[in-house]
């Protein structure tokens, strides 16, 4: 009996596959997307509304009108750009979860020159507070770079923590140093002045200029640069990336900077265009969010700006739902998550395959 | 010293919650998995336990509803990474995601059938949560209310915590367990179950964040349902399993520490030192990025941190 059972294989095993073609993986992809839409439609049935009308809602909210379709572009501008930020680390497999807090420290920085340099020039006061977006963010992520460097120091815990650290800074500075005197003890910061807000192009500020320009640009730098070339063998491997002659610890530190810098604009952007003052919900989630975009989009810069597109439809369409029919926006968190679990589940399809016991056993 | 022991006293209370989603983040850690999904599984668990309570009536369905979210969502994270090798990381976070969405989802939906507007558990259900009370013991000077007036959770916590230690270090499973998260490939060539192990512990651990969750949403807040209402303990329970050493005993000590500092700001004098509000929020994450960075200076990070933690395990790679 004993003997017998050793000699079987497993009733399943699981082969890696040859590379599928690159028609099939897209093929199998757009089947979990398809798969994930269904499984949140039977969500929505569960809870006894219709499915179909749902999802029309959210794609008639998002497009219904301009003020919609700006509203949507608003939605899209922090999470294109944070996302684009978080691809970079992701790129070279340092863990950013830090986006959130990259995202508070750019727009802190920057938001003390909306405050007390408001009567500055217009545009040079522009093109200050965006390099002090990019230093504050950069500062956020090159911390949790260089410890991890000098001893390797766990990012992903890191720079989670700094999400909250750089919080609680905007608290701190709301209850006291920054505290609108004009509030009647209410505690919040004061609304910028309207030299700082950021200008409109074709109703919606020009951040979303700023986040197209950016896609393009990252894109190029993963792509045709030297310095985009060493962050992905440093991804792949970093003995690789020694023995080739590369100085890692400087492409980790440049790299986190930058990664830092890119969410940092994000909360310049979204404080000084969208906000127009200082709150502890400038990132309000966008930096999470922005993961899933990135992975979902296989760190690449042209489907990200496709895929944030398509989740701040979600998003703006998900507030349309809840004012006509009483379900929270939280939906869209839900519906998103839902899709990225289809889609990390496909890519096991991608790269393996099953191979059943052959009839009888193997002998 | 009587403000000193009502500290102390506080200190055990929110550092419960703590207790659980690091218990049952170290079970998940020790067969190799990260699981960056513990607020989310703690707010699936806060969800499921409160509504179970809300319509049902019963602690005891409650504390078993929120076991079984808990178990539920870890279910999701151990098909996704366990059978199907997906990236832990990024699975943990959409988990999180999930959760803390699904939870705030259902809350948000609920409150549409309540006619007050708010969702407050039945006093049946409250009358379990109240702090217990043995004759005798309880009524002792000090040591009563130090060490025999909690709610119920925080002795099943502490309960829950001795018995995982004992079954990770003192059974022979347990020591199997633990040499997954060192090396599947030798355990599994050992004749050690290994996915099924991988299974039964994240899904355990799953569920113990889930009661923990249950803490949140029943007892923190009296009662009354709040969104987002484990509100990062989550995060800082992940960070809690280096601060144990990824002891379950230890996580005992470690969470009523971290609980104490959660607290601190209600029972400093401000004769003594007075700081901004904030600056004490951002105490615990601050000082869990201390010790994050203290540890790997002292490279102590190898104590207990399983060898094979995030990576997953391709049995035809060995």
């Amino acid at each position: 009996m004993n003997t017998q059972k050793l000699s079987h294989e497993p009733l399943i095993r699981v082969v890696k596959r040859t590379e599928r073609p690159p028609r099939q993986v897209t093929l199998l992809r757009a089947l979990a997307l398809v798969l994930s839409i269904l499984a949140g439609g039977l969500f929505i049935l569960s809870l006894g509304y219709n499915p179909i009308e749902i999802y029309a809602t959210i794609l008639s909210g998002a497009f219904r009108s301009k003020i919609a379709i700006q509203g949507t572009v608003k939605i899209m501008i922090p999470l294109l750009i944070s996302s684009l930020g978080v691809t970079l680390a992701f790129k070279m497999k340092f863990w950013n979860i830090g986006a959130e807090g990259q995202i508070i420290a750019g727009a802190i920085v920057a938001s003390y020159f909306a405050l007390y340099h408001s009567d500055w020039n217009h545009w040079v006061l522009i093109v200050v507070m965006f390099l002090a977006g990019v230093i504050g963010g950069g500062i956020w992520g090159l911390i949790p770079a260089l410890c991890k460097m000098k001893w390797n120091t766990n990012e992903t815990l890191f720079t989670l923590m700094l999400n909250y650290i750089a919080l609680h800074i905007v608290d701190y500075l709301r209850d006291g140093p920054w505290k609108d005197p004009g509030s009647q003890g209410f505690p919040k910061i004061a609304r910028f002045d309207a030299n700082v807000m950021l200008d409109k192009v074709l109703g919606v500020q020009f951040g979303w200029i700023v986040a197209l320009v950016l896609a393009a640009l990252i894109y190029i730098y993963l792509r045709y640069t030297k310095q985009g070339y060493e962050i992905s063998v440093v991804g792949e491997s970093t003995e690789t990336a020694r023995y080739a002659g590369m100085n890692v610890r400087r492409i980790v530190l440049r790299t986190m900077f930058l990664s830092g810098a890119v969410c940092g604009i994000a909360g310049m952007v979204q404080a000084t265009g969208s906000d127009i003052t200082l709150t502890d919900a400038v990132a309000g989630g966008v930096g999470f969010t922005a993961i899933i975009v990135a992975w979902l989009s296989q760190l690449n810069p042209i489907t990200i700006t496709v895929v944030s597109f398509l989740f701040s439809v979600l998003e703006k369409g998900s507030s349309v739902v809840q004012s006509s029919y009483g379900l929270s926006t939280d939906c869209a968190d839900v519906l998103q998550s839902i899709i990225l679990f289809f889609v990390l589940g496909c890519e096991f399809f991608i790269r393996y395959r099953f191979v059943m016991r052959k009839k009888g056993g193997n002998a | 010293m009587d403000m000193f022991i009502k500290f102390l006293v506080a200190a055990v209370l929110a550092g419960t919650p703590l207790l659980f989603g690091t218990v049952g983040e170290i079970l998940s850690e020790k067969v190799g998995h990260l699981n960056l999904g513990v607020e989310g599984m703690m707010s699936i668990g806060a969800c499921s336990g409160f509504m179970a309570g809300y319509f049902s009536d019963s602690f005891a369905f409650a504390l078993i509803a929120a076991a079984l979210g808990g178990a539920l969502g870890a279910l999701i994270y151990a098909f996704l990474t366990v059978t199907l090798m997906a990236n832990q990381n990024v699975t943990g976070l959409t988990l999180t995601i999930f959760g803390i969405g699904l939870s705030n989802f259902i809350g948000v939906y609920a409150l549409g059938f309540s006619e007050t507007g708010t969702l407050k558990l039945p006093d049946g259900i409250t009358a379990h949560m109240r702090n217990i009370h043995i004759p005798g013991l309880s009524d002792l000077p000090v040591v009563g209310e130090l060490l025999f007036s909690y709610n119920p959770f925080v002795y099943l916590g502490i309960l829950i915590a001795i018995i995982m230690g004992l079954y990770l270090g003192r059974t022979q499973t347990g020591l199997n367990v633990q040499s997954i998260g060192e090396n599947p490939a030798a355990a599994d060539a050992a004749g050690i179950r290994v996915i099924f192990w991988k299974y039964f512990n994240i899904l355990l651990g799953g569920a113990i964040c889930g009661i923990g969750g249950a803490y949140c949403s029943m007892i923190i807040n009296r009662g009354v349902w709040i969104s987002n209402n484990v509100g990062g303990l989550g995060w800082i329970a992940v960070a809690l399993v280096i601060f144990a050493g990824w002891k379950p005993v230890n996580a005992i000590g470690g969470s009523f520490v971290f609980g104490a500092l959660r607290v601190l700001k209600y029972y400093m004098p401000k004769s003594v030192i007075d700081l901004p509000v904030a600056f004490y929020d951002m105490l615990p994450f601050l000082i869990t990025a201390l010790v994050l960075v203290i540890s790997s200076m002292r490279k102590s990070r190898g104590i207990g941190l399983p060898a094979a933690l995030g990576l997953n395990y391709y049995r035809e790679e060995r």
